[in-house]
């Protein structure tokens, strides 16, 4: 390839970056920030805002740990097990990326709401409950997607050698195979969380929108925005950036050191 | 004593091994020699319990395994590929089987200590197995599978992934180990030089069947079958016959029995010259000369000889 072209494509990406992705996020941050923090601190700290900070990492601090348990039992099945089947469960894995999630929502509604197929003695829709399992719907195949080809990589050797030195299954997995593919579990988690953080349609559907009770920052978000409060969507916005870059930030704290090789 | 007793194994329609049965006397050491897809791994694999026979038995030191795990064989286990746990230290790969088994921390100090020296890692123990060459990852898993004292050390293929020169300095030194250790040891190979030099006994299988057991010498004087002496060194064939090259000899006057032959090409490697030729009756053979015979009959490409058997023939091509 020709130092021009090259010249050319790098460009074409960085553009396409800086439009498409860079612009609109900082334009966020800058309107955020454009009137101080005082009016930024006024708008996160509404009563509503406070509920919605809470209850988006109550649902998170519920739907990823589930998602990450679900995620590690089902790559060990996809990468380690001969089962019949396994050619389905590994499609089924995906349907929440081909489903629309306000699709996932409405069909939650079908089965949890008033006059649904299940009926459970406490309320799901319009409730907490629904909420967390839209969310663990929504963010259900990263951590599986992410540890299984780790799992195929590193294949099962070593954990063939562990049992020949004594060690159960149970303590091959916890001294073996997870330290091995912690990476791949903290990918996945970082990913469960921006989504569960972010995720609004599937939510929008089951949550009733009940401010200060099942309103999340995504939601509320929605509402200032129709009610033409700016200033307060961007804030809660940059909440909702916020909490994602944290997620992010610890979980690089698990970088591999680098003698491991 | 390992003993594994009329044992086969179907991977889907493939039959890895038929009817296969061994016995490896206490503290020899035991190579299972065969080319890929002959079985030998997974007949290794089945003594260690990683695999599970269609029927037959292993025996361990007089007890029936079959159906007992991994874990409580009693076995050590070297994979090819090393299967080091690259997360942890040399030190606690090496300790890994005795903190397993709850020893107390100074006792796997101390063991572990005394494993780096037999395996000449001392001094390498808080590096990690990524930092370590392929000899040397290689040597922590052994010090790794004789932690745990085991009543058989069981091999697969452990050379098979380094340099040709490193690949023989650690079989040396394995087989000095095991003069010293003298752990029952089944060991699995491809080259049969590895085999001839390491083994008391040599087990050579193929297409899941055994060809022959014996010591390497016999295996390689008297071949049960033209496989094993085919697998076993270089042989050449004089007419329809089968005969190792050094048993050949070369007369420049016809010789009862010897048949004539053109030189086609001369080679000189050093003590051993090998010298093509093309029989009048078809076909080609190699003949292995020492230095001195061959410049005793003053050879020249083109030259007419006469091609005579020392030993007797075995087997048809």
């Amino acid at each position: 390839m020709s130092r021009a072209s090259r010249l050319g494509l790098r460009t074409l990406a960085l553009a396409y970056l800086v439009v498409l992705l860079l612009l609109p996020v900082g334009l966020v941050f800058y309107r955020t920030f454009e009137h101080g923090l005082s009016a930024v601190w006024y708008w996160i700290s509404t009563p509503e805002a406070i509920s919605a900070f809470w209850l988006t990492l109550e649902v998170a601090a519920i739907a990823v740990p589930l998602n990450t348990a679900f995620g590690v039992i089902t790559a060990l099945a996809l990468a380690r097990g001969r089962f019949r089947g396994k050619a389905l469960l590994d499609t089924l894995i995906d349907l929440p990326f081909a489903v629309s999630p306000i699709v996932i929502g409405l069909s939650l509604v079908l089965v949890y709401g008033r006059d649904g197929w299940i009926d459970l003695p406490f309320q799901v829709i319009f409730s907490l409950p629904g909420i967390v399992l839209a969310t663990v719907f929504v963010s259900l195949p990263f951590v599986v997607r992410e540890v299984t080809p780790v799992l195929r990589e590193i294949g099962d050797e070593s954990e063939q050698a562990a049992a020949t030195l004594g060690a159960s299954a149970w303590q091959s997995f916890w001294r073996i195979t997870l330290p091995a593919i912690r990476y791949g579990i903290a990918y996945g988690v970082v990913l469960s969380v921006a989504r569960a953080i972010g995720e609004f349609g599937a939510v929008s559907v089951v949550s009733g929108k009940i401010a200060g009770q099942t309103m999340t920052l995504t939601l509320l978000v929605e509402q200032r925005f129709d009610n033409y409060n700016l200033a307060g969507a961007y804030a809660a916005s940059a909440l909702l950036a916020l909490i994602a870059l944290a997620t992010l930030l610890l979980m690089t704290r698990l970088k591999p050191r680098r003698s491991e090789g | 004593m390992i003993a594994a007793t009329a044992l086969t194994k179907r991977f889907g329609d493939f039959l890895v091994l038929d009817d296969v049965s061994i016995e490896v006397p206490d503290g020899s050491l035991v190579a299972l020699l065969g080319p890929s897809g002959s079985g030998k791994s997974t007949l290794l694999r089945i003594i260690a319990g990683l695999e599970t026979p269609d029927s037959g038995a292993v025996l361990i030191g007089g007890a029936d395994v079959t159906h007992v795990t991994p874990q409580k064989r009693g076995i050590g286990f070297v994979f090819q590929h090393y299967a080091a746990f690259k997360h942890m230290s040399v030190r606690d790969n090496v300790g890994f089987g005795l903190k397993i088994r709850r020893e107390r921390k100074d006792v796997i100090r101390a063991r572990v200590d005394e494993l780096l020296e037999v395996v000449g890692l001392t001094g390498w123990a808080d590096r990690y197995p990524g930092q370590l060459s392929g000899g040397q990852r290689q040597r922590m898993a052994l010090a790794r599978a004789l932690a745990v004292q085991p009543k058989v050390l069981l091999l697969d293929e452990p050379f098979g992934a380094l340099d040709a020169n490193v690949r023989q300095e650690l079989r040396d030194w394995l087989r000095r180990l095991h003069d010293e250790v003298h752990v029952t040891t089944v060991l699995v190979t491809h080259d049969q030089e590895e085999a001839m030099a390491i083994a008391d006994r040599i087990v050579v299988l193929e297409r899941g069947r055994i060809q022959q057991v014996g010591p390497p010498r016999e295996l390689y004087d008297a071949p049960a079958n033209a496989f094993v002496m085919k697998f076993l060194g270089p042989v050449s064939s004089l007419g329809s016959q089968l005969v190792r090259p050094h048993d050949l000899v070369l007369s420049s006057d016809a010789q009862p029995g010897a048949i004539e032959a053109q030189v086609a090409r001369i080679v000189y490697l050093g003590f051993e010259v090998r010298v093509e030729a093309e029989l009048a009756s078809g076909g080609a053979v190699s003949v292995q000369l020492t230095k001195a015979e061959a410049d005793e009959l003053e050879l020249a490409a083109g030259d007419i000889v006469h091609v005579r058997a020392t030993a007797t023939p075995a087997f048809s091509a």
